[in-house]
């Protein structure tokens, strides 16, 4: 039954065999088929809503608007410090989380590696380990983290989504394990300056700096390297980039023991941000991630997305739930504003989509079979997306 | 010309019957290896303390999962067709507040209407879900996992921080978690009702069998004509609808009901259903397995607390149970087609 989901229909072989074909440029002549599909979907559209970027920036101004009418504190330098100071984990893990997301694939684990780094650390350092080694070991733990579910994924070939509901239950269980209801609390001031403090003279963050380096390396990483555009090959058409010489599983794994690494340095910096280490830290913030990198225009089924539009995903989020905070609303609360975003970052899109497809197939049946023949062209494409989502609509 | 069509007749014949065999025998050695496990766990426990293996004790494990294994038939339904439901725990939690605080509010209110009501809210939840999955060709688990925060903070909007405490409710309510049927308590004699009527209706009904149909294969169910949203919407709503119920259970045994109530049940059930032989891609398992995999992780729970382990250890159990579930699954079908291929071939 494993194997049955690897089984493509035949429609797939297609794209396959066109892109082996011409192996030189397999990368870019997918994304350029994929591309002009959405351009013509997106031609549909009133203008405003053409860039999915452009969206999320009238998105970002209404949560501005929301805020400053919210509460009179919420437009000063000091709040916008503290409003990115706290979204500083999910940042860091949303950064990772898009390149999982464009190969295809998702991590729910992340905010249970967090905790579990967090734990580990507070543990390690109150027995008597050197406060550098504890942090050091635990950068390796998370990339181990990663290792366990990469390796399920690519190894055993099951779906990320259950391996890593498996993890995110079993990894938070182990922080239970490790630390049970306690906490480690008093971490020198050096390390925790790191975390509360800002850069002198300012009022940025010090995780912020960490942030925007790690930002501009995976920005770079995506949009400019070879591996970013295996990446993008991956997740549109997974057989035709192993057929194009792609170590598919190889990338994978990569990415998902980055992904633990990068939860694992969240849990550094959300400990010496809260000076705290307990089991319960950063429960549920695989949501937050999970929100910000699809309502960041990043395809649920692969192949698309940008690390732009996740930044500016990140600021909506921060800033909503900024404003909802001064206006005294609890987070369980705010998560219905989360999770109703979340939903309606992929239902929107996918019901414009059909529409535009009812709307175009009206179009076509009118104009005649001279029509047809021509829109036959852009077909494939089409095809590839529609059975990428059979395959991962699970 | 005539005896190529006979043969590949013959062929195709025994592709169908093997296919048949071969899915029987998947589920065969699951279950087997299941009840193995099960032997063993008991035995090991029994020798280390003899308070383990007495009738009494086993009335409590099958109580500890009573309202948890009325979930997973829900769950299981969701399952084989290729979805999962992650909202089933923020459903249960929203049902049991709304029931306990009508109960609190309109103590006169028989306790059959707040059944209707828990079930009827509930399904209006799962019936979201459906529609977002099946019309909206959301994933079931970016969906639900949507809807898990969505209706948790519903929940906690409607509670605002109050708690229902069993001196709120009347005893005619609380009644429905202690009352004993020819000595078996009526919780255990619910989840073993619901659980047979919906194991025989998805063995004879037709829309039992599309369900399989549906999870084994996709394109082909379309190409015989199935009704993909429709089927998935059902199952939605039943898993919303068995989540209600289960909600109105849960407010009965609880007593004691805030805004947090069944956190988390979620990972239980869906370790539940998946350890007891439920394939992830759908298609394949049973109901009777899913209740199987809920009394072995049941089994597991009891044991730590009669050996005074840890319970923090419950949760990485959960996942690590998920976790070995899903890579035996994929061990075993891989051997057993290769078994099977070898065995064509000869």
């Amino acid at each position: 039954m494993s194997d049955s989901s690897e089984v493509k229909p035949p429609a797939l072989d297609l794209e396959a065999s066109a892109t082996a074909a011409s192996p030189s440029a397999p990368a870019v002549e997918l994304r350029r088929t994929r591309v002009t599909a959405s351009e013509r979907a997106l031609a549909h559209l009133p203008g405003w809503l053409r860039s999915w970027e452009a969206l999320l920036l009238v998105l970002l101004l209404l949560s501005l608007v929301l805020g400053s009418t919210l509460s009179p504190y919420f437009l000063s330098a000091s709040n916008f410090s503290l409003l990115i100071s706290d979204m500083m984990e999910k940042a860091l893990m949303a950064l990772t989380m898009t390149l999982i997301v464009i190969a295809g694939e998702i991590d729910l684990s992340v905010a249970s590696v967090l905790g579990l780094a967090s734990v580990v650390l507070g543990y390690t350092w109150s027995h008597g380990l050197a406060l550098g080694l504890a942090i050091a070991l635990v950068l390796l733990l998370g990339a181990f983290c990663g290792l366990v579910n990469g390796l399920a994924v690519t190894r055993l070939s099951l779906p990320s989504l259950v391996v890593t509901l498996g993890t995110l239950a079993l990894f938070r269980g182990l922080a239970y394990v490790v630390m049970g209801d306690q906490a480690v609390s008093n971490f020198p001031p050096a390390f925790t300056n790191f975390g509360f403090g800002t850069v002198p003279g300012t009022l940025i963050p010090w995780p912020f700096v960490l942030f925007i380096v790690l930002a501009l390396l995976f920005s770079l990483l995506l949009h400019r390297s070879t591996l970013g555009r295996q990446i993008y090959a991956i997740g549109s058409n997974k057989e035709a980039a192993r057929f194009a010489g792609i170590r598919v599983d190889n990338i994978k794994l990569l990415l998902f023991v980055l992904s633990g690494l990068m939860a694992a340095l969240a849990g550094v910096v959300f400990t010496a941000r809260f000076s705290n280490a307990r089991a319960d830290n950063a429960l549920g913030f695989e949501l937050d991630v999970v929100t910000i990198v699809l309502l960041g225009g990043v395809n649920i089924f692969g192949g698309s997305g940008s690390l732009p539009g996740v930044v500016l995903s990140l600021l909506i989020i921060g800033v909503l739930r900024n404003a909802l905070s001064l206006a005294d609303i609890s987070g369980d609360i705010q998560n219905i504003a989360v999770g109703a975003l979340l939903i309606l970052s992929v239902l929107g899109p996918n019901v414009v989509r059909r529409l535009q497809e009812a709307a175009s197939r009206r179009h076509a049946a009118e104009a005649g079979p001279g029509r047809l023949a021509r829109s036959a062209r852009s077909v494939p494409a089409e095809v590839g997306a529609s059975a990428r989502e059979r395959e991962t609509s699970h | 010309m005539s005896t190529t069509t006979t043969r590949v007749e013959e062929t195709r014949w025994r592709t169908r019957l093997g296919g048949k065999r071969f899915v029987a025998l998947v589920s065969r050695v699951r279950e087997l290896g299941l009840i193995v496990v099960l032997l063993l766990i008991i035995a090991l426990v029994s020798l280390q303390t003899p308070r383990f293996l007495t009738p009494g004790n086993f009335e409590q494990i099958l109580l500890s999962i009573a309202i948890l294994a009325i979930v997973a038939v829900g769950e299981t339904m969701v399952i084989l067709t290729r979805n999962v439901d992650l909202s089933v725990g923020s459903m249960v939690g929203m049902t049991a507040f709304v029931c306990a605080d009508v109960l609190k509010n309109h103590p006169q209110t028989p306790v059959m209407l707040i059944i209707v009501l828990g079930c009827a809210l509930g399904a209006m939840l799962g019936a979201v879900n459906g529609l977002i999955v099946a019309l909206g060709r959301v994933p079931a688990i970016v969906a639900t996992l949507g809807t898990l925060y969505l209706y948790r903070g519903l929940d906690s909007y409607i509670a605002g921080g109050t708690q229902v405490s069993a001196y709120d409710v009347p005893d005619s309510f609380l009644a429905l978690a202690t009352t004993h049927v020819l000595g078996i308590p009526a919780l255990i004699l619910f989840a073993a009702a619901i659980a047979l009527i919906f194991a025989y209706l998805l063995r004879t009904t037709r829309a039992g069998r599309e369900l399989y149909a549906l999870g084994s294969n996709p394109d082909a169910a379309r190409l015989a004509g199935l009704h993909r949203e429709r089927l998935i919407l059902l199952t939605f709503l039943l898993s919303g609808l068995l989540s209600g119920f289960a909600g109105v259970l849960w407010g009965a045994r609880f007593a004691t009901v805030d805004s947090g109530a069944a956190t988390g049940l979620e990972l239980q059930v869906v370790a539940a259903v998946v350890v007891g032989g439920v394939n992830i891609f759908g298609g394949s398992g049973t109901i009777l397995g899913a209740m199987l995999g809920a009394i072995v992780l049941g089994t597991i729970d009891n044991a730590l607390t009669l050996l005074k382990l840890s319970q923090f250890w419950l949760q990485a159990i959960d996942g690590a149970a998920i976790l070995a579930a899903v890579t035996l699954d994929a061990l075993i079908t891989r051997w057993l087609q290769r078994r099977l291929v070898s065995g064509r071939q000869r």
